[in-house]
């Protein structure tokens, strides 16, 4: 009998031919992504990233919702002229918060993965309305609706609740207070900004669109990219206690 | 037929159980439709009840309307063949593929020209570009990977599809999933992962459908007179199981509430990013590889009357390619915070992955020793054989990019944009062209085509296009890469990002150009079948259940 003939066995046996495919495709699989969840050096030890305020979590998933990720991209590669340009390298913890992760895979925009707190909230909104206005060779698509929508907050217990079952280190108190911390946060000089900003170190709180009557979509998603990439502060970061 | 005693007619398993399947669906979608936390949600909730109504309705109507009697599994000693779903799945494919090709072309003018944006949110740009690669991904190819993956088991078996109520359950609720996600991109329901938009009802629905359509696939597979299962099978079957594996992996996710679209997947970060990749890249390794390799293994040898080049080389080529795809993924993830270990991996078995690529394209090609000039009169051979020149640049040129330097060039471009396209328009779509061609006159038992003419039309129209396509986006992408690296001689940056992106205006003018020749092309494909289906001449007899010869085992 030949090497050849062998095969037979997978050809004239369907439930072998299945077993056999199986097999053959997990173990790929399987030895790339398990060990990501075991080994230690995956995740760098970091001081400073926390979970998204409720007001941010509800800006990231309108950024999640228009498909920002198709254009912009959240992962600063270790190369000279991209640290120059946009900042540290990007570290795996400063998303280990992250569901999706967002790090994309086409820059037709800059990366954003460190744009918070490089222009004016503003120049955010302007931009947002009418990119154009702001960057005349801009060919990003307007997003005039989200100053004109206002943020529905109904749901975000809910949110920050079924993160917490996944493991986000959401408390109890974060999530019975996420509907009025969103208020809190999109206000200007709300006196309760200082329990907010106990519950989520460094939260910057103010009326983020310009227009403190309403919180509207703008102001959640202004206050997610304003936050972006800020958490690690890389003065005290040392890069040599995480080479992996 | 002269009966004594007519068989007592009753409901099937099948009929009885998928009707009251579907009444408990459309129960359940009036009550999430009522109580749902947003209005896009609401609609999709009645979208299901009403789906779900329209097939009790069609399920009670077929059994009232059936012999009493289900088909037989053959007719005079011959296989009866259940085609009406591969006829469904045919013409639905033809309609995706130019619904997905125009917006598309849409997309690609919104780059030159962002006023098409129309300030609107269901026109803007990061919700209409998961619409036209799912439905080029998986409307356009999905239809075309069903159909002909129901019409080869069906040949090569010598078999009737497995089922009656199952086969069309597939196709219907295939293309259902489709219009759910379709419409969800545009009303702003996603999970925000690439390739895998659709949120988690529509994922829990298609993964009914996946595993039916296994069912029946394996059923048929079972049902075969032949002792030996057919090349393409193995690729259909690889195809359907690991598309499986990858959608539960890559879509594990907690919804809000049932009330609500919204989820969070179970994965994070970095694991999450590894996890979408290796989806993401199987998504091409065995949905736009795999599939489609299954469709050169039929239709090659079919159209060229003649056997596959080498049946060991299929062997190798089986196991080897979907044994290294799935290592591939973490090439999308070079330089990234993805660990160094897990990128070089990903960049090894990438490399390698260019044998069995090539080892396929061979065997396809190689088909033709001895029809070569079938390629000056056979228009539908010349697409075929066309496409798998693609296939072989298109996996010469992805190991080239998962070389970690090149990929430091490449990545986050344009570049990346013209090699999908390479495979997308030259390898999946020509492939599928070419099955399309050959299915529409067997499946309606006609002569031949209607117009051979214009089927020469349609390829060298596409052809032009892909090309304007494919080396505007490889100057882009080269040019914009080296632009974001480029430095003056006092060590700043050369370039601010704004000025690379006005750079892009004229390539993706000429790519958009590409884009509409691209659409063109199918547009005379629509009208070709349309004329083959309803004034093409009939043939004399059924056609001949013929299969491509395999070379028996020694």
């Amino acid at each position: 009998m030949s090497f050849w003939s062998r095969h037979k066995i997978f050809e004239t046996n369907s439930i072998i031919l299945i077993i056999g495919v199986l097999i053959v495709i997990s173990i790929g699989g399987l030895v790339e992504i398990v060990p990501l969840f075991y080994l230690k050096s995956t995740i760098e030890k970091v001081e400073g990233v926390r979970p998204y305020t409720p007001l941010e979590l509800a800006g990231r998933n309108i950024y999640v919702r228009e498909g920002c990720y198709n254009c912009h991209s959240q992962m600063i590669r270790p190369l000279r002229d991209e640290v120059e340009r946009y900042g540290h390298y990007s570290l795996a913890a400063e998303s280990m918060y992250d569901r999706p992760f967002q790090w994309g895979s086409k820059r037709t925009g800059p990366d954003l993965a460190r744009v918070g707190n490089k222009y004016s909230d503003d120049w955010h909104r302007d931009h947002l309305n009418d990119p154009r206005a702001v960057v005349p060779g801009s060919i990003m698509p307007s997003y005039p609706w989200l100053e004109r929508t206002e943020l529905d907050t109904s749901t975000i217990a809910q949110d920050l609740q079924v993160q917490a079952t996944l493991g986000v280190p959401y408390t109890e108190e974060m999530v019975k207070n996420a509907e009025s911390d969103i208020r809190i946060q999109a206000a200007a000089d709300d006196p309760n900004a200082v329990d907010l900003a106990k519950r989520y170190p460094n939260a910057q709180s103010r009326a983020f669109d310009g227009n403190p009557q309403k919180v509207t979509e703008a102001d959640a998603l202004i206050a997610y990219l304003q936050m972006l990439g800020t958490q690690v502060d890389f003065k005290l970061y040392d890069n040599k206690a995480n080479v992996r | 037929m002269a009966q004594a005693v007519a068989p007592s007619k009753g409901m099937t398993f099948g009929e009885m159980g998928s009707a009251l399947a579907f009444a408990g669906l459309a129960f359940l979608s009036i009550i999430i439709a009522a109580k749902a936390h947003t209005p896009e949600y609401a609609f999709h909730a009645y979208l299901f009840a009403a789906a779900s109504a329209a097939a009790v309705f069609a399920i009670v109507n077929r059994y009232y309307e059936r012999p009493a009697q289900l088909p037989p599994l053959t007719v005079g000693g011959k296989p009866n063949y259940n085609m009406g779903p591969v006829k469904f799945g045919t013409i639905a494919s033809v309609f995706w593929g130019i619904a997905g090709f125009t917006i598309g072309l849409l997309i690609a003018l919104q780059l030159a020209f962002p006023a098409l944006n129309f300030d609107s949110a269901w026109l803007s740009f990061g919700r209409m570009r998961p619409l036209h690669t799912s439905a080029v991904i998986f409307a356009f190819g999905g239809n075309v990977l069903i159909a002909s993956s129901f019409y080869v088991v069906q040949r090569t078996c010598r078999a009737r599809l497995a089922g009656e109520i199952a086969p069309w359950f597939v196709l219907l609720g295939y293309n259902f999933f489709i219009v759910i996600a379709g419409t969800g991109y545009l009303l702003g329901i996603t999970q925000g992962k690439e390739y895998a938009e659709p949120e988690w009802y529509a994922d829990l629905f298609l993964t009914i459908v996946w595993v039916t359509y296994f069912l029946v696939f394996l059923g048929t597979v079972m049902r075969r007179k032949e002792p030996h299962i057919y090349v393409a099978n193995w690729f259909y079957l690889a195809f359907i199981l690991t598309i499986a594996v990858l959608h539960l992996g890559n879509n594990a996710s907690i919804p809000v509430s049932i009330f609500s679209p919204k989820s969070y997947i179970v994965w994070s970060g970095v694991q999450d990013a590894l996890v979408q990749w290796w989806y993401g890249h199987n998504a091409v390794g065995f949905f736009l590889t795999a599939g489609f390799l299954a469709i050169m293994y039929y239709f090659i040898p079919k159209r060229a009357e003649r056997p596959v080049y080498s049946y060991r080389l299929s062997i190798i080529h089986f196991w080897s390619l979907i044994f290294m795809y799935i290592w591939a993924g973490p090439h999308h993830l070079h330089y990234t915070a993805l660990p160094d270990w897990a990128q070089t991996l990903g960049m090894v078995f990438s490399v390698m992955l260019w044998m069995p690529s090539w080892g396929g394209m061979i065997n396809g090609l190689m088909t033709l020793s001895g029809a070569w000039d079938k390629l000056r009169t056979d228009p539908v051979l010349r697409l075929m054989v066309v496409s798998v020149a693609f296939y072989g640049m298109a996996t010469f040129e992805g190991p080239l990019m998962s070389v970690k330097a090149v990929n430091s060039l490449s990545h986050y471009t344009d570049w990346t944009i013209g090699h999908v396209h390479a495979g997308a328009l030259g390898w999946v779509a020509y492939i599928s062209f070419g099955a399309i061609y050959c299915l529409v006159p067997w499946l309606w038992n006609k002569k031949s085509l209607y117009s051979m003419k214009a089927v020469s039309w349609h390829f060298w129209i596409s052809t032009l296009g892909i090309v304007l396509y494919i080396s505007s986006m490889w100057v882009a992408g080269i040019l914009q890469g080296l632009m974001w690296r480029a430095y003056t001689s006092l060590g700043f940056l050369e370039y601010s990002f704004i000025e690379t992106v006005e750079a892009m205006n004229p390539f993706y003018v000429i790519r958009a150009l590409g884009g509409a020749f691209f659409v063109a092309g199918s547009l005379i494909m629509a009208w070709n079948v349309w004329k083959t289906v309803t004034a093409g001449e009939a043939a004399e007899e059924a056609p001949q259940a013929m299969q491509p010869a395999l070379i028996a085992a020694e």
